[in-house]
């Protein structure tokens, strides 16, 4: 790929979505890209881009944002959030919402829905402690294509086996014939949202528990320092933030802290995050 | 190291699942039918069996209701791992007494996760 070609792309992606690419990723664009020039009558990539110089019309460039920024996700992805969430922080929630009964839990780029559900199975499963409560999970992301398919909860053999208990299988899935949909009921509990991280996350209300897992990793450093300090003003004082297992918030933002003995999970720093994020919220 | 009994009638399957085990750091014994399986485990229970559904001369699911009253046979964590993908199946595998279930094709990610939800890695 030529460097101008690149740099074209890359910049659409960044001002589109955040994501940041690197050269060493071009195979990327090009195993990604390819299909979206098929689908768009063009024969290769060269000709997709010289369709995007020509004409930079507003359905190309989201077809080539969404390509770009659909990433795989498990159901229990990683496991040990998913305990830590039941086992740790959701009885402490328990005592700190007594009395109001509620909570918000964000699903933060949540890709095909598999981190929501997730999430939503647990919080059945935990159903005797959780009557009276109204609990809602939103799950959002930039691309409409992977949030129809959350909501349809439709998935293939070969999704419903990476990571999902067979009994979970038993208990919450029904068969349709070679594909697995997630029961309504699992689903009337998550609410999705298309949305762009690097809007004004305030309109999206405050939440207690925000998932945003392997997501950061695609921006670069004053993209991610924006969205962990726009996060941190919607989120509960004494609420968490879930990253991924390989992330870090050092060096990039001081008003996150991570919980010790609890590997990804963060909670609101001494910085006062509150104050800090006052007024200095993603413009987008 | 832990043990696994892979259990099916296809010397292909055999082989693919052999290969994973082993980077998963598993010693592999291998049964072509459920008798061959139950003889193998009433040798030694290894810790984990890998089992098809579909074998001739006794098949997965009457092994694993053989394996279930054998002396010491409620100790091996049993993954099916059959073409059987419907619901009937699935539930009748557990009720008998499977710990987990994977169905066909599968591959590594599949297996190590599988096996590391029922405790074996």
């Amino acid at each position: 790929m030529k460097p101008e070609d690149f740099d074209l792309l890359a910049g659409i992606l960044k001002d589109r979505s955040g994501l940041s690419i690197s050269q060493d990723k071009v195979y990327l664009l090009e195993s990604r890209l390819t299909p979206v020039a098929r689908k768009n009558n063009l024969e290769d990539l060269d000709q997709l881009i010289k369709e995007v110089r020509l004409k930079k019309t507003e359905a190309l460039l989201h077809d080539i944002t969404e390509a770009m920024t659909t990433n795989e996700s498990f159901f229990f992805r990683d496991a040990t959030p998913f305990e830590i969430f039941e086992k740790t922080i959701m009885p402490k929630m328990l005592e700190q919402r007594a009395s109001k009964k509620s909570l918000r839990i964000w699903s933060a780029a949540c890709s095909t829905g598999q981190e929501a559900y997730s999430l939503a199975m647990i919080l059945r499963e935990m159903a005797p402690k959780l009557a009276g409560w109204r609990i809602e999970i939103v799950g959002t992301d930039i691309s409409k294509e992977v949030l129809e398919k959350s909501k349809a909860g439709i998935y293939s053999q070969f999704e419903v086996q990476r990571g999902l208990p067979i009994n979970y299988l038993m208990k919450y899935f029904t068969q349709v014939s070679e594909l697995w949909q997630i029961d309504a009921a699992i689903r009337a509990m998550v609410t999705y949202k298309e949305f762009n991280l690097l809007k004004d996350l305030k309109s999206l209300g405050t939440f207690d528990i925000i998932f945003c897992r392997n997501v950061l990793i695609y921006f670069d450093q004053p993209t991610k320092t924006q969205v962990l300090d726009a996060m941190s003003g919607i989120l509960a004082k004494d609420g968490c933030l879930f990253m991924g297992a390989a992330e870090t918030v050092l060096g990039i933002s001081d008003v996150f802290k991570p919980v010790s003995g609890h590997r990804g999970v963060y909670e609101m720093g001494v910085t006062s995050a509150a104050a800090k994020s006052f007024g200095k919220v993603a413009a987008g | 190291m832990k043990s696994c009994l892979v259990v099916d009638d296809s010397k292909v399957i055999r082989m693919v699942a052999r290969r994973i085990l082993e980077t998963l750091d598993f010693e592999i014994f291998e049964a072509t039918d459920g008798q061959e399986a139950i003889d193998a485990c009433i040798q030694e229970m290894p810790d984990a069996i890998l089992l098809d559904w579909n074998m001739p001369i006794m098949d997965g699911i009457d092994f694993l209701r053989l394996l279930r009253v054998t002396e010491g046979g409620d100790a091996p964590v049993v993954v099916f791992c059959t073409t059987e993908n419907d619901m009937s199946h699935i539930v009748e595998a557990m009720k008998a007494g499977a710990n987990e279930y994977i169905m066909k094709p599968f591959d590594k990610e599949i297996i190590q996760a599988k096996f590391t939800q029922v405790g074996l890695l």
